[in-house]
């Protein structure tokens, strides 16, 4: 009786163990499976850009509860929820820019409306917003850098002027017009998307990219000599010698672009009345030696 | 004496009439459609009642509600809240304790629908073979959710949850969420009997932690005139929930039902053709309620 009683016992104790076993390392494989789903699922495709004030991706993740209050709020519906089966972490929010890019909207509504601070509410000037960055990512095919005048990126740029500005070059192929190239500024691009959107292109050549993909950055051990020495207040390195021109008095030779500068001397009123001792030509005074000989 | 799955509440519905015997479904399924509804007339018909889904919800722009589970994965990844998401939590915390935690997942969750319909359409077909998970599986999930939330630093749940993806897909658009809604429905027909909520669904099992303290409670109240249909338990989500309560007179047991994973459903007190069942508190529970021989409850009880 007893001896059974125990053999009783020790068969639930053991049945006991292996279902919690068995439950215990189900479960284990199902949360490996979920953590490499989680990493896959949580990778988030370039083109879709978060709202104006989301946190780092990562920390975005964890703190974004999938509520789509921020799509609800936004007054342009630009926003949506990632569905089951799209590349986007399900139920996070997103815009893609080429079709709605965002209006960034003076009082931010969607920062407003986010629950757990996913959107960071410290974010109260929507031009501090960096959702991305515009990247001229087409210089082949954007048609400013075929010499047409386009400007379409720079015209509808909200900070405009700031985050897209218009570098004039030389057009080397006609030979006579201008190039007015787009430039964006990464101080100022909130990454809103809409020179994305208004690109004229099939495909747009701009492209808001995630910073982190936009931007590159610069070694560490990296140091620019002229903003050290301006830190430093003086030269870090043996100053150059100042660099000495045989010139005639009154001329002075300017290295930075200047070229030659004739100095008109005030206190020679007797002198004869002409402008300069020299010829019109700056060659032919620095030549003059070898003519005299 | 015990009735075959096919027919459970047949004989309910010759005593009490069709609604006598459906009067709580009825009533769960006016809530869960309601709630449903009260979403939807937002992007449905321009008409904001509520914004935002089962994770979070704004109501009149005024009250706020948050699912705790999601939220507690939120903290565990190290996240500070606002305000008034606590504040939703609070709100959701004492609604559930009071009412019983589980009451979310019969009167509010809308993929109830679909394992009630698979549940239904199960004993229809007289579908017997069940797999022999164990109950305790949702527990088990349940905590690896928060160690892997905190690992990945991201609301892990969230990204397989059948019950805001449901509700997301209607609110927000379909994607490929008929998919799961499809999957768990032909597990649960298939596969096991109350699969998915019954055994798997972490957020349940959360719920079922609220539930442990709640006073809402249904009660075998009128348990000495059980016939042994067996009805209850073949209507019953989780009738391992039944038998103390309606069997336990003779080991001193209180006929309320006291485990934490009784959804509140109330279709037990719908299928009963004698009314053995009611809504009652966890403190009407005396043990010698339908307790049929006194000096066997001196014997045990105490």
């Amino acid at each position: 009786m007893a001896e059974a009683d125990r053999k009783q016992k020790g068969t639930t104790r053991r049945q006991f163990l292996s279902t919690t076993l068995k439950t215990a390392c189900s479960v284990s494989l199902m949360g490996i499976g979920l953590g490499f789903y989680a990493q896959r699922a949580n990778a988030l495709p370039p083109l879709a850009i978060r709202p104006p004030g989301a946190l780092p991706e990562e920390d975005f993740l964890s703190a974004c509860i999938r509520c789509g209050l921020c799509v609800r709020d936004c007054p342009y519906d630009i926003l949506f929820l990632g569905q089951l089966g799209d590349d986007i972490p399900t139920g996070s929010p997103y815009f893609i820019a080429r079709t709605g890019p965002c209006e960034m909207c003076e009082d931010i509504p969607c920062v407003a409306a986010c629950p757990t601070n996913a959107l960071d509410h410290s974010l109260t000037d929507i031009n501090d917003a960096r959702m991305g960055l515009a990247v001229v990512i087409d210089q082949e095919n954007c048609i400013a850098f075929q010499g047409l005048r386009c400007e379409v990126c720079f015209n509808v740029c909200p900070i405009r002027g700031k985050a897209i500005t218009l570098d004039y070059q030389h057009n080397p192929r006609s030979g006579k017009h201008a190039l007015f190239i787009p430039v964006v500024h990464s101080e100022a691009c909130t990454g809103c998307g809409l020179c994305e959107k208004a690109c004229i292109l099939e495909k747009a050549a701009i492209k808001v990219l995630p910073i982190d993909i936009a931007k590159g950055e610069l070694g560490h051990h990296y140091r620019f000599g002229w903003k050290e020495k301006e830190k430093a207040g003086k030269a870090l390195v043996t100053p150059d010698v100042k660099h000495q021109y045989n010139l005639p008095e009154g001329v002075r030779y300017d290295l930075q672009g200047k070229g030659l500068i004739i100095e008109k001397k005030a206190e020679a009123p007797h002198a004869p009345p002409q402008d300069s001792p020299f010829s019109s030509n700056p060659l032919d005074t620095l030549n003059r030696k070898k003519g005299d000989d | 004496m015990a009735n075959r799955p096919e027919d459970v509440g047949k004989e309910a519905v010759q005593k009490k009439g069709w609604f006598g015997a459906h009067k709580w479904l009825i009533l769960r399924r006016i809530s869960q459609l309601g709630i449903l509804a009260a979403f939807g007339a937002g992007p449905w018909l321009g008409l904001w009642l509520v914004k935002g889904n089962l994770s979070y919800s704004l109501t009149l722009e005024t009250l706020p509600l948050t699912d705790p589970y999601v939220l507690l994965q939120a903290l565990v990844g190290g996240v500070v809240p606002e305000t008034i998401a606590l504040v939703g939590v609070a709100i959701v915390l004492v609604f559930y304790s009071l009412v019983g935690g589980r009451v979310y997942c019969s009167w509010v969750c809308p993929v109830n629908m679909v394992t009630d319909a698979a549940s239904w359409l199960r004993r229809k077909l007289g579908i017997r073979g069940t797999s022999h998970a164990s109950r305790s599986t949702r527990f088990w999930i349940l905590g690896a959710t928060f160690i892997l939330s905190a690992i990945t630093g991201s609301i892990i749940w969230e990204l397989v949850n059948p019950v805001t993806i449901t509700v997301r897909a209607l609110l927000f658009g379909v994607g490929l969420a008929w998919i799961f809604i499809l999957a768990i429905f032909l597990f649960d027909l298939l596969v096991a009997r109350d699969g998915w909520c019954g055994h798997y669904c972490p957020v349940g099992a959360f719920y079922s932690l609220l539930s442990t303290w709640a006073p809402l409670r249904v009660t075998a109240a009128n348990r000495e005139a059980c016939d042994d249909c067996m009805d209850c338990f073949n209507v019953c989500p989780e009738p391992q929930v039944i038998k103390p309560a309606l069997k336990g007179a003779p080991k001193g047991i209180g006929p309320v039902i006291l485990a934490n994973q009784c959804t509140n459903c109330g279709r037990c007190i719908d299928v009963c053709a004698v009314d053995v069942f009611r809504f009652g508190t966890r403190f009407g529970n005396d043990p010698l309620i339908g307790a049929k021989v006194p000096d066997q409850i001196q014997t045990t009880g105490s």
